[in-house]
C-alpha cells in the first residue's frame, strides 16, 4: 500500500528557531527551509526486522545481574498511521536517565548515582495490530543549565522509523500531570497545548499489573495517510 | 479520537517531535558503550557491487563551532538506483554516524545510482541525510550530492535551490579522491534543509 504524506501534518513540530531553550540560538537555520518533493528517496525508508531487536531489549530491568532502583513501570501502546492504522513491524529506539535522573552516557555530570544494574537504552518492534511494550523504571527529573534552576521533566526518548524517510521521527515521551512542563523550553517549544499533550503519556490501571508495576500507555502517530482514501465528504 | 480506519473523518495529529539531546549515544551509537549498533557509518560492506566512496565532513553551528553531539543518518539507493533492493547482501543504504568531539562525521558507502522523480525524469545521484543533535528540535533533512556528477545539471531537486546556494548540497572532491561534505546549521554559507 503506497503512503501519501500531507505536508500540513509538519505544522505539529516545533519550531527550531525556539530561543527559549539555549543551544537552538546557534543551531537552527536561518534561512527558509525549501520544499522537497516526495520522490522515492523520501517515500522509502530503512526496513528493520527481529535481527535489530534481541531477546530482552524491551525490558531495561533485566539487562544486568541486578534490578535497578526505581519505580518498576510498563510502556507500552501503538503506533499508528494518521488515518488510525497500525504500523505494524517497525522498530521502537528508545533511552532514559535512571530513577535518579542520571544518563549512563560518559558526559553527564548531573551528580546523580549511576546504578550498576541499569543502562536505560531499549528496542522493541511493534506487532502485527503496531504495539508495542516495554518494561523500565520511571526516570528521575533531571537538572540542565539552560537557565537559573532549570529542571527537565521526567521524560523517556522514542526514535522511530516508520514505513519511509518521511515518518522518521525522534521524540519524548512525558509523564501526566508533571509540575516541570511549565518551565520547560523544551516541552514548550510545542506551542499548541492540544499537540503538546500527544507526548503525555496516560496513567493506565488496565496496564498495571498487581503487585509489580505500574502503567502508561503512549500511542505514537506517524505521518502517512492512505493514498487512495474512500470517498469522505466535502466541506461547504 | 477514534483510531478506527473505518470511522476517522479526519486525521489523527501526528506526534510531534523533540530533540534528541546530548546523551542519545549509548543507546542509538553505542559503539564506545558495547553496545550492538543498528548500523554505522559504513554503508556497503566490502564486495557491494559499485564505486567505493567515502564522504568526510565537519558540522558547525552559526559561529563556526564544530557540533560535536549530533547524530546524522543517511540513506540511498544501491550503484542500480534501487531502494531496498532484495539479494544485495552486506547493502540496507541506510547508515548513521555520532559526529566526534571535533564535529568530524565519515560515511562509507557505494556511489548512489540515479533515481526516478516522479515526472518520469531522473534524478542526479544524491543520498538524503537527517541531522540530529541537541539543539534542533526538529530534525534536519537535507540531500547529499556529488562534485562533477554531469546528471547534477538537471536534478529536478537542485534546480528548487537558488544557484547561489546549490554548492552547500555538492560533496566536493578531495585530492585524495574522497568527498568532502561539510554542514553548516546557521550562517553564512547555511546549508539548505528542506521541508520534506
Ligand atoms: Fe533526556
Amino acid at each position: 500500500m503506497s503512503l501519501i504524506y500531507p505536508r500540513e501534518s509538519l505544522a505539529a513540530h516545533p519550531a527550531n528557531a525556539s530561543p527559549a531553550y539555549g543551544s537552538t540560538v546557534k543551531r537552527a537555520p536561518s534561512k527558509p527551509l525549501i520544499l522537497l518533493p516526495h520522490t522515492l528517496s523520501e517515500t522509502t525508508g530503512p526496513v528493520f526486522g527481529h535481527a535489530a531487536v534481541a531477546a530482552g531489549d524491551c525490558d531495561l530491568t533485566r539487562q544486568h545481574v541486578g534490578e535497578p532502583l526505581g519505580e518498576r513501570i510498563i510502556v507500552s501502546g501503538r503506533v499508528l498511521d494518521e488515518d488510525g492504522r497500525p504500523v505494524p513491524h517497525t522498530l521502537i529506539e528508545i533511552w532514559q536517565a535512571n530513577a535518579g535522573g542520571r544518563y549512563v552516557h560518559v558526559r553527564d555530570q548531573h551528580p546523580a548515582p549511576l546504578d550498576p544494574n541499569f543502562t536505560g537504552a531499549g528496542r522493541a518492534l511493534t506487532d502485527a495490530e503496531g504495539r508495542y511494550r516495554f518494561v523500565t523504571v520511571k526516570p528521575g527529573a533531571y537538572p540542565w543549565r539552560n537557565h537559573h534552576n532549570a529542571w527537565r521533566p521526567a521524560h523517556i526518548h522514542f526514535s522511530l522509523f516508520g514505513p519511509s524517510f518521511l515518518s522518521r521521527v525522534i521524540t519524548q515521551m512525558y509523564f501526566p500531570g508533571d509540575p516541570l512542563f511549565k518551565y520547560d523550553p523544551i516541552f514548550q517549544s510545542i506551542t499548541d497545548a492540544q499537540v503538546r499533550e500527544r507526548l503525555v503519556s496516560r496513567f493506565d490501571l488496565a496496564t498495571t499489573e498487581p503487585e509489580w508495576a505500574l502503567g502508561y500507555q503512549f500511542d505514537i502517530v506517524l505521518r502517512g495517510r492512505n493514498a487512495t482514501p474512500v470517498e469522505e465528504p466535502h466541506e461547504h | 479520537m477514534s483510531t478506527d480506519p473505518q470511522t476517522a473523518e479526519a486525521p489523527l495529529g501526528i506526534t510531534p517531535s523533540q530533540t534528541i539531546g546530548p546523551f542519545f549515544a549509548y543507546a542509538l551509537t553505542p559503539c564506545a558503550y558495547g553496545g550492538s549498533e543498528l548500523a554505522t557509518g559504513t554503508v556497503a560492506a566490502e564486495g557491494v557491487a559499485g564505486e567505493r566512496i567515502r564522504i568526510a565532513g565537519t558540522v558547525y553551528d552559526g559561529d563556526g563551532a564544530p557540533v560535536g553531539d549530533a547524530m546524522l543518518e543517511t540513506w540511498q539507493a544501491d550503484a542500480q538506483g534501487r531502494y531496498n533492493a532484495v539479494g544485495n547482501a552486506g547493502f540496507t543504504g541506510f547508515g548513521r554516524v555520532e559526529t566526534t568531539v571535533e564535529g568530524a562525521f565519515q560515511i562509507e558507502t557505494i556511489r548512489p545510482g540515479p533515481v526516478a522523480a516522479p515526472d518520469g525524469t531522473m534524478q542526479a545521484p544524491h543520498l538524503s541525510l537527517s541531522v540530529f543533535a541537541r539543539g534542533i528540535l526538529t530534525r534536519l533533512t537535507t540531500r547529499i550530492y556529488f562534485e562533477g556528477e554531469a546528471a547534477n545539471a538537471a536534478d529536478p531537486v537542485l534546480a528548487l535551490v537558488p544557484a547561489d546556494r546549490r554548492h552547500t548540497l555538492i560533496a566536493t572532491r578531495e585530492a585524495d579522491g574522497s568527498f568532502r561534505f561539510d554542514i553548516h546549521l546557521q550562517g553564512q554559507d547555511e546549508t539548505v534543509f528542506f521541508a520534506a
